[in-house]
């Protein structure tokens, strides 16, 4: 029954707007532009962070992660022609993280050597990382062929090696992987498995440390490679003691992050008096992106959420107008025993036609410009359902706002007057 | 809908008055438009109201009309006083009990001849199904059977009047309201309405019209004439259905 009525007044207010249609189409179009601006901008503004986003939740938002970074020098160190920084995260660290906090899962410790591996006369450079299997658990890979390090090849002080797909296949050359002996700074390594490389999908930048990364277990890169390292510069040569590189530090609770990485950079600080590490919490930059990310939507929306009051404004202009053109049909309909809630039914109708109609242009207007945008100017673009759903709502909520006025001015008429109104 | 068929008084009197005022404010003076009226309507009476420009004949319209109320005295329209009634209650009561027709037909250009005269029971909230069926009845009743489909401005203006007259009858009310229903026609086409609204005089249904026109008059069963917001005469015809055949 109210299904039919509704039918009925929408089919009339309909009616109406047809009979002079470049006026309706006209008045539209500020809401065609305006949800079109909204959701368009807010799919830029979404792609454009997504990407960031992804990056960082890609860390893992329950890790907390240690790097180790060279302390500011004495100055009268830099003189010396062959010198030895020792600094950076300790075995002890890993043991200290370990047994002193309930809320850490696990500390995984990542040793980051330099190196060159060779298979029958070719060479790549490679970057190896002296790690625990709990690595693996940490930051997820898929893995293509064979097996990702293993407890017993710590046991066993194997001398095994996981690739990455892409220095496998720059080394290998379309060789059979697994099984295949690496020499690696005169020992040679068995591939026990390669694993997909980190790259990211867009595939804007590929950043070769991580596409060459060589994993072999920690102890073997101690026990092979030492701590120590050398690096040759200008007829000069330094020697670096790092003990350990990097610490991955998984928490129990997200809620438990930011607390347990204050406290461990509180305890790191008492053995590490000149600040030889870094700390970064993914979460905590994942929040600082979030919160980049809403400033720029709120931007974008006011911008957007003008057009669409313009949009609105010029909706009620036209409804007032016509309101004055149709003062006798308001007459009619009040003498027949039309009450005011009719009159100002009819015309809200109307109005939330007329601007759900522009809206609905609008959202295919706005589904539109980000999907030519990312095949014109290759940008990512995410169109979030939120952003149709908001616009569908204001655009009926502009229409009922700016309708309502004309509306009541419908309705306020008195019948008499409209009556004779020529 | 507050007011249906079944609240109808079984009194023979549709309408009564008694020393109703209606008064303007003009700047800092007074204009009585309506200045102590009487009168009582008899169901199944035909009544003209004449009188010159200024003597109140159209402010008696539009109060009988329910679309204004005295400004004192005590009008019963059905044996209901309408002095209190807030402005919906005065729209249930034109949508229940009344039907107008004006000088200038007024319908709605946009909509086609059955929706015109669909319109009292669109705002009744009566089935669609249900008004097209009455619809359809009142139109062949007033010959327009073949025009439903079209627009008010494709007909003749005695083929808009009758649209207006099935319009008025849609929701069988106890009053039709004529406000000069010949006015804009020429004289056979005018003649031609009249027979209309005598037939429906015949078959019991209460009429007032409003008119200059003494010929035009001369069709009604009380002639009232009106001087200065008063009553000036009242006047038997006694060809009640003075039309001839």
């Amino acid at each position: 029954m109210i299904g039919e009525r509704l039918y009925r007044d929408v089919r009339l207010g309909v009616k109406t707007l047809l009979l002079h249609k470049m006026r309706s189409i006209l008045t539209m179009m500020g809401m065609v532009f305006g949800v079109g601006a909204v959701i368009a901008m807010l799919a830029v503004g979404e792609g454009a962070s997504k990407k960031a986003l992804d990056e960082i939740r890609r860390l893992g938002s329950q890790n907390i992660i240690i790097n180790s970074q060279q302390a500011v020098e004495n100055s009268g160190q830099n003189s010396q022609r062959i010198r030895m920084n020792i600094y950076g995260l300790l075995y002890a660290d890993l043991e200290r993280i370990q047994s002193s906090y309930d809320t850490v899962v696990r500390a995984v410790p990542a040793k980051l050597i330099r190196s060159e591996g060779r298979v029958a006369g070719r060479s790549q450079e490679l970057r190896l990382v002296g790690t625990t299997p709990e690595w693996f658990d940490l930051v997820q890979r898929e893995i293509l062929a064979g097996r990702q390090l293993l407890d017993r090849d710590v046991e066993q002080n194997a001398n095994v090696v996981v690739l990455t797909e892409h220095g496998a296949r720059k080394l290998l050359a379309g060789r059979t992987a697994i099984d295949t002996e690496v020499l690696i700074n005169q020992g040679y390594y068995k591939v026990i498995g390669v694993i997909k490389s980190e790259s990211t999908q867009s595939g804007s930048m590929q950043t070769p440390d991580q596409n060459i990364d060589a994993y072999i277990p920690l102890n073997v890169a101690i026990e092979r490679f030492g701590d120590i390292t050398t690096i040759r510069g200008n007829g000069s040569r330094s020697r670096e003691l790092v003990e350990l590189h990097q610490l991955i530090v998984e928490v129990d609770k997200r809620e438990h992050v930011e607390s347990t990485a204050a406290s461990i950079e509180r305890m790191l600080s008492v053995f590490h008096p000149k600040g030889d590490f870094r700390m970064s919490v993914p979460l905590a930059l994942l929040r600082q992106a979030e919160s980049t990310q809403r400033t720029f939507n709120i931007v974008l929306g006011s911008i957007a959420g003008i057009s669409l009051l313009i949009g609105g404004i010029g909706i009620m202009n036209i409804m007032l107008a016509s309101v004055t053109e149709r003062t006798r049909e308001i007459g009619i309909r009040r003498a027949i025993g039309a009450q005011r809630k009719q009159i100002i039914g009819q015309f809200l109708i109307e109005t939330v036609v007329l601007s759900m109609t522009g809206g609905l242009i609008g959202i295919g207007i706005g589904l539109l410009i980000p999907w030519i945008i990312t095949i014109v100017a290759d940008m990512p673009t995410v169109v979030t359902p939120w952003s149709v759903m908001l616009s569908v709502v204001i655009s009926v909520g502009i229409g009922i706002i700016f309708g309502m006025y004309p509306a009541m001015r419908a309705a306020n008429l008195d019948p008499i007057e409209a009556l004779r109104h020529e | 809908m507050s007011f249906d068929s079944s609240q109808r008084s079984n009194s023979d009197t549709v309408i009564s008055l008694e020393q109703v005022w209606k008064t303007y404010r003009m700047g800092d003076q007074d204009v009585h438009a309506l200045a102590g009226v009487d009168l009582e309507i008899k169901r199944g009476s035909f009544w003209a109201i004449s009188g010159s420009s200024g003597s109140g004949k159209s402010t008696m319209l539009n109060l009988l009309g329910c679309l204004d109320r005295p400004t004192s005295g005590v009008y019963r329209l059905e044996g209901q006083d309408i002095a209190t009634t807030s402005d919906d209650e005065l729209s249930d009561l034109r949508l229940s009990y009344l039907g107008f027709i004006f000088q200038n037909f007024n319908l709605i250009q946009q909509l086609t001849v059955q929706e015109n005269i669909e319109l009292p029971l669109f705002y009744q909230g009566v089935d669609a199904s249900e008004a097209a069926k009455k619809s359809r009845s009142l139109a062949e009743r007033v010959g327009l059977a073949d025009r439903m489909g079209h627009r008010p401005t494709e007909l003749s203006g005695g083929q808009q009047q009758r649209v207006a007259i099935a319009r008025a009858l849609m929701n069988d009310p106890s009053v039709l309201l004529a406000d000069e229903p010949t006015g804009n026609l020429d004289t056979a086409t005018g003649d031609s309405i009249m027979e209309i609204l005598t037939e429906l005089h015949d078959q019991g249904k209460t009429i007032i019209m409003v008119t200059h026109e003494p010929e035009i008059a001369a069709h009604a069963q009380h002639e009232l004439v009106m001087r200065d917001g008063k009553v000036a005469s009242i006047t038997q015809n006694n060809a009640t259905a003075g039309v001839p055949a």
